[in-house]
Protein backbone atom coordinates (compact mmCIF):
# COMPACT_ATOMS: atom_id res chain seq x y z
CA UNK A 1 0.00 0.00 0.00
CA UNK A 2 1.60 3.20 -1.10
CA UNK A 3 1.27 6.34 1.00
CA UNK A 4 -0.19 8.27 -1.89
CA UNK A 5 -2.95 5.68 -2.27
CA UNK A 6 -3.74 5.98 1.45
CA UNK A 7 -3.85 9.77 1.30
CA UNK A 8 -5.93 9.65 -1.85
CA UNK A 9 -8.46 7.34 -0.25
CA UNK A 10 -8.86 9.56 2.81
CA UNK A 11 -9.36 12.68 0.73
CA UNK A 12 -11.83 10.87 -1.47
CA UNK A 13 -13.91 9.75 1.48
CA UNK A 14 -13.78 13.11 3.28
CA UNK A 15 -16.77 15.41 2.93
CA UNK A 16 -14.92 18.67 3.40
CA UNK A 17 -11.47 19.83 2.31
CA UNK A 18 -8.85 17.93 4.28
CA UNK A 19 -6.04 19.97 5.74
CA UNK A 20 -2.45 18.85 6.03
CA UNK A 21 -2.72 19.24 9.81
CA UNK A 22 -5.64 16.85 9.92
CA UNK A 23 -3.81 14.42 7.70
CA UNK A 24 -0.82 14.51 10.03
CA UNK A 25 -3.12 13.69 12.95
CA UNK A 26 -4.62 10.77 11.07
CA UNK A 27 -1.36 9.36 9.76
CA UNK A 28 0.97 9.79 12.67
CA UNK A 29 3.21 7.02 11.42
CA UNK A 30 4.34 9.28 8.58
CA UNK A 31 6.38 12.47 8.55
CA UNK A 32 4.68 15.77 7.81
CA UNK A 33 7.12 16.49 5.01
CA UNK A 34 6.37 13.09 3.48
CA UNK A 35 2.67 13.80 3.53
CA UNK A 36 3.16 17.24 2.08
CA UNK A 37 5.19 16.05 -0.87
CA UNK A 38 2.72 13.22 -1.31
CA UNK A 39 -0.14 15.72 -1.63
CA UNK A 40 1.78 17.75 -4.16
CA UNK A 41 2.58 14.61 -6.17
CA UNK A 42 -1.04 13.52 -6.05
CA UNK A 43 -2.24 16.92 -7.23
CA UNK A 44 0.27 16.84 -10.08
CA UNK A 45 -0.78 13.30 -10.95
CA UNK A 46 -4.47 14.18 -11.17
CA UNK A 47 -3.64 17.34 -13.07
CA UNK A 48 -1.59 15.48 -15.63
CA UNK A 49 -4.09 12.64 -15.93
CA UNK A 50 -6.54 14.82 -17.84
CA UNK A 51 -9.53 13.32 -16.04
CA UNK A 52 -12.87 14.77 -15.08
CA UNK A 53 -11.78 15.82 -11.63
CA UNK A 54 -8.61 17.00 -9.98
CA UNK A 55 -7.17 17.53 -6.54
CA UNK A 56 -7.22 21.17 -5.50
CA UNK A 57 -6.27 23.13 -2.44
CA UNK A 58 -9.24 25.10 -1.12
CA UNK A 59 -9.96 26.76 2.21
CA UNK A 60 -6.74 25.44 3.70
CA UNK A 61 -7.40 21.83 2.74
CA UNK A 62 -7.35 19.40 -0.16
CA UNK A 63 -10.40 18.24 -2.03
CA UNK A 64 -11.34 16.45 -5.22
CA UNK A 65 -13.32 18.71 -7.46
CA UNK A 66 -14.67 18.37 -10.94
CA UNK A 67 -13.08 20.50 -13.60
CA UNK A 68 -15.18 23.51 -14.52
CA UNK A 69 -15.22 22.58 -18.22
CA UNK A 70 -17.49 19.63 -17.44
CA UNK A 71 -20.14 21.84 -15.88
CA UNK A 72 -22.57 21.43 -18.77
CA UNK A 73 -22.53 17.66 -18.45
CA UNK A 74 -22.65 17.48 -14.68
CA UNK A 75 -25.74 19.65 -14.45
CA UNK A 76 -27.61 17.08 -16.49
CA UNK A 77 -27.42 14.91 -13.41
CA UNK A 78 -27.13 17.19 -10.40
CA UNK A 79 -29.02 20.34 -9.79
CA UNK A 80 -26.85 23.43 -9.58
CA UNK A 81 -27.10 25.54 -6.55
CA UNK A 82 -28.78 28.73 -7.60
CA UNK A 83 -25.54 30.53 -6.85
CA UNK A 84 -26.42 33.61 -8.78
CA UNK A 85 -24.92 36.59 -7.06
CA UNK A 86 -26.30 40.04 -7.67
CA UNK A 87 -23.76 42.76 -8.47
CA UNK A 88 -24.47 44.36 -5.12
CA UNK A 89 -23.86 41.09 -3.29
CA UNK A 90 -20.55 40.58 -5.12
CA UNK A 91 -19.47 44.15 -4.47
CA UNK A 92 -20.26 43.86 -0.79
CA UNK A 93 -18.55 40.50 -0.60
CA UNK A 94 -15.47 41.93 -2.31
CA UNK A 95 -15.33 44.85 0.11
CA UNK A 96 -15.64 42.54 3.10
CA UNK A 97 -13.10 40.11 1.67
CA UNK A 98 -10.49 42.76 1.00
CA UNK A 99 -11.12 45.02 3.96
CA UNK A 100 -11.96 42.60 6.74
CA UNK A 101 -12.43 43.04 9.62
CA UNK A 102 -14.93 45.70 8.65
CA UNK A 103 -18.10 47.20 10.11
CA UNK A 104 -21.33 47.66 8.25
CA UNK A 105 -20.93 51.44 8.39
CA UNK A 106 -17.56 51.18 6.67
CA UNK A 107 -19.02 48.97 3.94
CA UNK A 108 -21.83 51.46 3.48
CA UNK A 109 -19.40 54.35 3.23
CA UNK A 110 -17.48 52.58 0.48
CA UNK A 111 -20.62 51.67 -1.43
CA UNK A 112 -22.50 54.88 -0.68
CA UNK A 113 -25.67 52.95 -0.04
CA UNK A 114 -27.43 50.99 2.70
CA UNK A 115 -26.08 47.45 2.91
CA UNK A 116 -28.15 45.91 5.71
CA UNK A 117 -30.10 43.60 3.42
CA UNK A 118 -27.11 42.45 1.42
CA UNK A 119 -25.07 41.72 4.54
CA UNK A 120 -27.91 39.72 5.99
CA UNK A 121 -28.20 37.66 2.80
CA UNK A 122 -24.46 37.01 2.82
CA UNK A 123 -24.67 35.98 6.46
CA UNK A 124 -27.56 33.65 5.65
CA UNK A 125 -25.51 32.08 2.88
CA UNK A 126 -22.69 31.73 5.41
CA UNK A 127 -20.28 33.50 3.06
CA UNK A 128 -19.46 36.05 5.72
CA UNK A 129 -19.45 35.77 9.48
CA UNK A 130 -19.45 38.05 12.47
CA UNK A 131 -15.94 38.30 13.85
CA UNK A 132 -16.82 40.26 16.95
CA UNK A 133 -17.50 43.80 18.01
CA UNK A 134 -15.40 46.82 17.35
CA UNK A 135 -14.22 48.68 20.43
CA UNK A 136 -15.63 52.03 19.38
CA UNK A 137 -18.76 53.81 20.57
CA UNK A 138 -21.82 51.72 19.79
CA UNK A 139 -19.66 48.59 19.58
CA UNK A 140 -20.73 47.76 16.01
CA UNK A 141 -20.38 44.22 14.71
CA UNK A 142 -17.39 43.50 12.55
CA UNK A 143 -17.59 41.15 9.61
CA UNK A 144 -15.18 38.93 7.75
CA UNK A 145 -15.37 36.16 5.21
CA UNK A 146 -15.98 32.55 6.24
CA UNK A 147 -14.49 29.22 5.33
CA UNK A 148 -17.51 28.65 3.10
CA UNK A 149 -16.51 31.75 1.16
CA UNK A 150 -13.13 30.19 0.36
CA UNK A 151 -14.76 26.87 -0.50
CA UNK A 152 -17.43 28.42 -2.70
CA UNK A 153 -15.00 30.58 -4.61
CA UNK A 154 -12.34 27.88 -4.77
CA UNK A 155 -9.68 29.87 -2.94
CA UNK A 156 -6.76 28.33 -1.10
CA UNK A 157 -6.76 31.15 1.43
CA UNK A 158 -7.41 34.87 1.51
CA UNK A 159 -4.01 35.56 0.03
CA UNK A 160 -5.15 33.70 -3.08
CA UNK A 161 -7.57 36.54 -3.86
CA UNK A 162 -6.31 38.60 -6.76
CA UNK A 163 -4.82 41.78 -5.32
CA UNK A 164 -6.63 45.01 -5.98
CA UNK A 165 -3.60 46.15 -7.92
CA UNK A 166 -3.87 43.16 -10.23
CA UNK A 167 -7.54 43.89 -10.73
CA UNK A 168 -6.73 47.47 -11.57
CA UNK A 169 -4.09 46.26 -14.02
CA UNK A 170 -6.77 44.19 -15.77
CA UNK A 171 -8.78 47.31 -16.20
CA UNK A 172 -5.85 49.21 -17.65
CA UNK A 173 -4.95 46.62 -20.29
CA UNK A 174 -6.54 48.51 -23.17
CA UNK A 175 -4.33 51.46 -22.39
CA UNK A 176 -1.21 49.27 -22.33
CA UNK A 177 -2.14 47.79 -25.68
CA UNK A 178 -2.44 51.24 -27.09
CA UNK A 179 1.07 52.02 -25.97
CA UNK A 180 2.52 48.86 -27.44
CA UNK A 181 1.09 49.59 -30.84
CA UNK A 182 2.84 52.91 -31.11
CA UNK A 183 6.37 51.77 -32.09
CA UNK A 184 5.02 49.63 -34.95
CA UNK A 185 3.95 52.51 -37.12
CA UNK A 186 6.20 55.07 -35.57
CA UNK A 187 7.65 56.06 -38.92
CA UNK A 188 4.26 56.48 -40.46
CA UNK A 189 2.86 58.54 -37.63
CA UNK A 190 5.86 60.72 -36.97
CA UNK A 191 4.70 63.40 -39.35
CA UNK A 192 1.13 63.18 -38.21
CA UNK A 193 2.25 63.54 -34.63
CA UNK A 194 3.29 67.08 -35.24
CA UNK A 195 -0.04 67.78 -36.90
CA UNK A 196 -2.14 66.36 -34.09
CA UNK A 197 -1.35 68.11 -30.85
CA UNK A 198 -3.44 65.73 -28.74
CA UNK A 199 -1.23 62.79 -29.65
CA UNK A 200 1.85 64.32 -28.11
CA UNK A 201 0.91 62.96 -24.73
CA UNK A 202 1.22 59.39 -25.97
CA UNK A 203 4.46 59.91 -27.84
CA UNK A 204 5.88 61.63 -24.80
CA UNK A 205 4.86 58.64 -22.73
CA UNK A 206 6.46 56.12 -25.07
CA UNK B 1 -24.39 74.11 -20.86
CA UNK B 2 -26.63 74.13 -23.90
CA UNK B 3 -24.87 71.09 -25.18
CA UNK B 4 -25.72 69.23 -22.02
CA UNK B 5 -29.35 70.19 -22.19
CA UNK B 6 -29.59 68.85 -25.69
CA UNK B 7 -28.08 65.60 -24.54
CA UNK B 8 -30.60 65.14 -21.81
CA UNK B 9 -33.64 63.89 -23.72
CA UNK B 10 -31.61 61.03 -25.11
CA UNK B 11 -30.24 60.23 -21.69
CA UNK B 12 -33.72 60.20 -20.24
CA UNK B 13 -35.03 58.00 -23.02
CA UNK B 14 -32.24 55.52 -22.71
CA UNK B 15 -32.59 55.44 -18.96
CA UNK B 16 -36.30 54.92 -19.22
CA UNK B 17 -35.88 51.90 -21.41
CA UNK B 18 -33.10 50.58 -19.28
CA UNK B 19 -34.78 51.18 -16.01
CA UNK B 20 -38.09 49.63 -16.87
CA UNK B 21 -36.48 46.38 -17.76
CA UNK B 22 -34.14 46.12 -14.87
CA UNK B 23 -34.97 47.94 -11.69
CA UNK B 24 -31.82 47.10 -9.86
CA UNK B 25 -29.37 48.53 -12.35
CA UNK B 26 -27.89 51.14 -10.11
CA UNK B 27 -26.66 50.03 -6.78
CA UNK B 28 -26.60 53.35 -5.13
CA UNK B 29 -25.38 56.81 -5.98
CA UNK B 30 -21.74 55.92 -6.59
CA UNK B 31 -22.78 53.28 -9.08
CA UNK B 32 -25.01 55.78 -10.88
CA UNK B 33 -22.21 58.37 -10.95
CA UNK B 34 -19.78 55.86 -12.39
CA UNK B 35 -22.34 54.91 -15.01
CA UNK B 36 -22.81 58.55 -16.01
CA UNK B 37 -19.05 59.11 -16.14
CA UNK B 38 -18.54 56.07 -18.32
CA UNK B 39 -21.50 56.91 -20.52
CA UNK B 40 -20.07 60.36 -21.19
CA UNK B 41 -16.58 58.91 -21.61
CA UNK B 42 -15.17 61.13 -18.92
CA UNK B 43 -12.11 60.69 -16.77
CA UNK B 44 -12.99 59.90 -13.17
CA UNK B 45 -10.05 62.02 -12.04
CA UNK B 46 -11.37 65.10 -13.81
CA UNK B 47 -15.15 65.13 -13.61
CA UNK B 48 -17.00 68.12 -15.04
CA UNK B 49 -19.22 68.54 -12.00
CA UNK B 50 -21.84 70.68 -13.74
CA UNK B 51 -22.49 68.12 -16.49
CA UNK B 52 -22.57 65.18 -14.14
CA UNK B 53 -24.71 66.93 -11.56
CA UNK B 54 -27.30 67.86 -14.15
CA UNK B 55 -27.51 64.33 -15.49
CA UNK B 56 -27.57 62.96 -11.97
CA UNK B 57 -30.48 65.22 -10.99
CA UNK B 58 -32.31 64.34 -14.20
CA UNK B 59 -31.95 60.73 -13.31
CA UNK B 60 -33.37 61.25 -9.85
CA UNK B 61 -36.26 63.15 -11.39
CA UNK B 62 -36.80 60.24 -13.74
CA UNK B 63 -36.88 57.86 -10.81
CA UNK B 64 -39.52 60.01 -9.19
CA UNK B 65 -41.50 60.12 -12.44
CA UNK B 66 -41.46 56.36 -12.48
CA UNK B 67 -42.77 56.42 -8.93
CA UNK B 68 -39.66 54.75 -7.64
CA UNK B 69 -38.73 55.56 -4.15
CA UNK B 70 -35.62 57.68 -4.29
CA UNK B 71 -33.46 56.52 -1.44
CA UNK B 72 -31.93 59.08 0.84
CA UNK B 73 -28.48 57.97 -0.32
CA UNK B 74 -29.22 59.31 -3.80
CA UNK B 75 -30.38 62.64 -2.43
CA UNK B 76 -27.34 62.90 -0.17
CA UNK B 77 -25.07 62.47 -3.18
CA UNK B 78 -27.06 65.08 -5.11
CA UNK B 79 -26.48 67.60 -2.35
CA UNK B 80 -22.79 66.64 -2.20
CA UNK B 81 -22.49 67.31 -5.93
CA UNK B 82 -24.18 70.69 -5.58
CA UNK B 83 -21.96 71.52 -2.65
CA UNK B 84 -18.85 70.69 -4.65
CA UNK B 85 -20.05 72.74 -7.57
CA UNK B 86 -20.75 75.76 -5.38
CA UNK B 87 -17.34 75.47 -3.77
CA UNK B 88 -15.74 75.40 -7.18
CA UNK B 89 -17.63 78.51 -8.26
CA UNK B 90 -16.89 80.61 -5.21
CA UNK B 91 -13.60 82.47 -5.17
CA UNK B 92 -11.37 81.41 -2.34
CA UNK B 93 -10.67 83.80 0.47
CA UNK B 94 -7.15 85.14 0.54
CA UNK B 95 -6.45 83.61 3.93
CA UNK B 96 -8.00 80.32 3.00
CA UNK B 97 -6.18 80.18 -0.29
CA UNK B 98 -2.92 79.31 1.35
CA UNK B 99 -4.28 76.20 3.03
CA UNK B 100 -6.80 74.99 0.54
CA UNK B 101 -4.90 75.88 -2.59
CA UNK B 102 -4.22 72.41 -3.85
CA UNK B 103 -7.33 70.87 -2.34
CA UNK B 104 -9.74 70.24 -5.20
CA UNK B 105 -13.29 70.22 -3.82
CA UNK B 106 -13.80 67.12 -5.93
CA UNK B 107 -10.90 65.23 -4.37
CA UNK B 108 -12.95 63.40 -1.75
CA UNK B 109 -15.60 62.35 -4.24
CA UNK B 110 -13.00 61.21 -6.77
CA UNK B 111 -11.24 59.16 -4.13
CA UNK B 112 -14.49 57.46 -3.19
CA UNK B 113 -15.40 56.84 -6.80
CA UNK B 114 -12.04 55.28 -7.55
CA UNK B 115 -12.22 53.14 -4.47
CA UNK B 116 -15.76 52.08 -5.26
CA UNK B 117 -14.80 51.26 -8.83
CA UNK B 118 -12.01 49.09 -7.51
CA UNK B 119 -14.34 47.02 -5.35
CA UNK B 120 -16.96 46.85 -8.06
CA UNK B 121 -14.39 45.32 -10.36
CA UNK B 122 -13.09 43.06 -7.59
CA UNK B 123 -16.68 41.85 -7.21
CA UNK B 124 -16.86 41.05 -10.90
CA UNK B 125 -13.54 39.23 -10.75
CA UNK B 126 -14.51 37.01 -7.84
CA UNK B 127 -17.97 36.51 -9.33
CA UNK B 128 -16.35 35.23 -12.52
CA UNK B 129 -14.55 32.46 -10.66
CA UNK B 130 -15.68 28.88 -11.07
CA UNK B 131 -18.06 28.55 -8.13
CA UNK B 132 -18.68 25.44 -6.10
CA UNK B 133 -22.12 24.14 -6.90
CA UNK B 134 -22.32 26.15 -10.09
CA UNK B 135 -19.32 25.34 -12.27
CA UNK B 136 -17.38 23.03 -10.00
CA UNK B 137 -18.69 20.12 -7.99
CA UNK B 138 -17.45 17.90 -5.23
CA UNK B 139 -18.78 14.55 -4.27
CA UNK B 140 -22.09 15.03 -2.52
CA UNK B 141 -22.07 18.80 -2.81
CA UNK B 142 -25.56 18.64 -4.26
CA UNK B 143 -27.61 16.30 -2.15
CA UNK B 144 -30.40 16.12 -4.63
CA UNK B 145 -29.57 14.55 -7.97
CA UNK B 146 -32.02 15.27 -10.75
CA UNK B 147 -32.64 11.58 -11.33
CA UNK B 148 -34.27 11.02 -7.97
CA UNK B 149 -36.31 14.14 -8.45
CA UNK B 150 -37.67 12.84 -11.70
CA UNK B 151 -38.64 9.53 -10.15
CA UNK B 152 -41.01 11.04 -7.66
CA UNK B 153 -41.97 14.04 -9.66
CA UNK B 154 -45.56 13.83 -8.54
CA UNK B 155 -44.83 12.49 -5.14
CA UNK B 156 -44.57 14.67 -2.12
CA UNK B 157 -41.38 15.79 -0.44
CA UNK B 158 -41.03 17.15 3.06
CA UNK B 159 -40.78 20.92 3.23
CA UNK B 160 -40.07 23.68 5.65
CA UNK B 161 -42.40 26.42 6.73
CA UNK B 162 -40.69 29.06 4.61
CA UNK B 163 -41.07 26.99 1.47
CA UNK B 164 -44.74 26.89 2.23
CA UNK B 165 -44.87 30.64 2.63
CA UNK B 166 -42.99 31.06 -0.67
CA UNK B 167 -45.42 28.79 -2.45
CA UNK B 168 -48.25 30.76 -0.96
CA UNK B 169 -46.72 33.99 -2.18
CA UNK B 170 -46.26 32.54 -5.67
CA UNK B 171 -49.89 31.57 -5.68
CA UNK B 172 -50.99 35.01 -4.56
CA UNK B 173 -48.98 36.53 -7.37
CA UNK B 174 -50.99 34.52 -9.87
CA UNK B 175 -54.30 35.85 -8.56
CA UNK B 176 -55.79 38.42 -10.93
CA UNK B 177 -55.98 41.91 -9.54
CA UNK B 178 -59.17 42.35 -7.62
CA UNK B 179 -61.50 45.26 -7.89
CA UNK B 180 -62.30 46.76 -4.53
CA UNK B 181 -65.52 48.44 -5.53
CA UNK B 182 -67.96 46.24 -3.68
CA UNK B 183 -66.99 47.00 -0.13
CA UNK B 184 -69.66 44.96 1.58
CA UNK B 185 -68.85 41.39 0.66
CA UNK B 186 -71.94 39.24 0.48
CA UNK B 187 -70.60 36.43 2.59
CA UNK B 188 -67.18 36.14 4.06
CA UNK B 189 -65.45 32.83 4.20
CA UNK B 190 -64.42 31.65 7.62
CA UNK B 191 -61.40 29.55 8.38
CA UNK B 192 -63.63 27.06 10.18
CA UNK B 193 -65.72 26.55 7.02
CA UNK B 194 -62.61 26.03 5.04
CA UNK B 195 -61.22 23.51 7.52
CA UNK B 196 -64.45 21.53 7.42
CA UNK B 197 -64.43 21.59 3.66
CA UNK B 198 -60.88 20.28 3.59
CA UNK B 199 -61.51 17.57 6.15
CA UNK B 200 -64.50 16.30 4.22
CA UNK B 201 -62.40 16.27 1.05
CA UNK B 202 -59.72 14.34 2.87
CA UNK B 203 -62.31 11.72 3.77
CA UNK B 204 -62.61 10.93 0.10
CA UNK B 205 -59.03 11.28 -0.98
CA UNK B 206 -55.58 10.89 0.43
CA UNK B 207 -53.81 13.61 -1.45
CA UNK B 208 -55.06 17.11 -2.13
CA UNK B 209 -53.42 19.84 -4.12
CA UNK B 210 -53.52 23.34 -2.73
CA UNK B 211 -54.50 24.73 -6.11
CA UNK B 212 -57.53 22.44 -6.17
CA UNK B 213 -58.86 24.05 -3.04
CA UNK B 214 -58.80 27.49 -4.56
CA UNK B 215 -59.30 26.78 -8.26
CA UNK B 216 -63.05 27.27 -8.14
CA UNK B 217 -62.80 30.65 -6.57
CA UNK B 218 -59.28 32.05 -7.01
CA UNK B 219 -59.70 35.19 -5.01
CA UNK B 220 -57.20 36.62 -2.61
CA UNK B 221 -59.57 36.04 0.29
CA UNK B 222 -60.12 32.42 -0.62
CA UNK B 223 -56.41 31.75 -0.91
CA UNK B 224 -55.53 33.48 2.33
CA UNK B 225 -58.29 31.66 4.22
CA UNK B 226 -57.27 28.32 2.72
CA UNK B 227 -53.68 28.93 3.64
CA UNK B 228 -54.59 29.81 7.21
CA UNK B 229 -56.79 26.74 7.37
CA UNK B 230 -53.87 24.59 6.28
CA UNK B 231 -51.65 26.11 8.93
CA UNK B 232 -54.34 25.52 11.52
CA UNK B 233 -54.83 21.90 10.46
CA UNK B 234 -51.11 21.46 10.59
CA UNK B 235 -50.98 22.87 14.09
CA UNK B 236 -53.71 20.46 15.14
CA UNK B 237 -51.59 17.69 13.59
CA UNK B 238 -54.48 16.65 11.37
CA UNK B 239 -52.66 16.95 8.06
CA UNK B 240 -49.14 16.88 6.73
CA UNK B 241 -47.93 19.22 4.03
CA UNK B 242 -45.58 18.45 1.19
CA UNK B 243 -44.03 20.09 -1.78
CA UNK B 244 -42.13 18.41 -4.57
CA UNK B 245 -39.72 21.26 -5.19
CA UNK B 246 -38.92 24.65 -3.74
CA UNK B 247 -41.67 27.10 -4.75
CA UNK B 248 -43.57 24.12 -6.07
CA UNK B 249 -47.17 23.18 -5.56
CA UNK B 250 -48.35 22.45 -2.03
CA UNK B 251 -49.86 19.03 -1.39
CA UNK B 252 -51.37 17.80 1.81
CA UNK B 253 -52.34 14.44 3.19
CA UNK B 254 -54.08 13.36 6.39
CA UNK B 255 -51.62 13.01 9.25
CA UNK B 256 -53.19 9.65 10.08
CA UNK B 257 -53.48 7.74 6.85
CA UNK B 258 -56.90 6.49 5.87
CA UNK B 259 -55.78 2.88 5.84
CA UNK B 260 -55.05 3.07 9.54
CA UNK B 261 -58.46 4.48 10.34
CA UNK B 262 -60.09 1.81 8.17
CA UNK B 263 -58.22 -0.82 10.10
CA UNK B 264 -59.49 0.74 13.26
CA UNK B 265 -63.03 0.55 12.01
CA UNK B 266 -62.73 -3.06 10.90
CA UNK B 267 -61.21 -4.01 14.23
CA UNK B 268 -64.28 -2.70 15.96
Amino acid sequence: MSLSAIVESIIFAAETPLSLDRLCDLLQEFERSELKSCLIDLAAFHEGRGGGFHLVEVAGGWQFRTRSEFQDYIVRHVRTRSAKFSPSALETLAIIAYRQPITRAEVEYLRGVDCGGVIKTLLDKKLIRILGKKEIPGRPLIYGTSKEFLETFGLKDLKALPTLKEIQALDETPFMELQEELPLDQNATQNIDTLLPFDTEHSAGS
Amino acid sequence: MKQVREDNPSLLDSCKGYYNVHLDVFDGPLDLLLHLIRKNELDVRDIPIAVITRQYLDFIKLMKDLNLEVAGDFLLMASTLLHIKSRMLLPLDDQEEGEVEEADPRAELIRRLLEYQQYKEAGLVIGARALLGREVFTRGCCEEPLASRMQNDDGPVELELFDLVDAFRALLARVPAESFHDVAAADSLSIADCINEMLSLLQERDLIHFDEMVSLEPTRERIVVTFLAILELCRLKLIRIFQNEPHGAIWFIPAVSRDDSNDGVSAQ
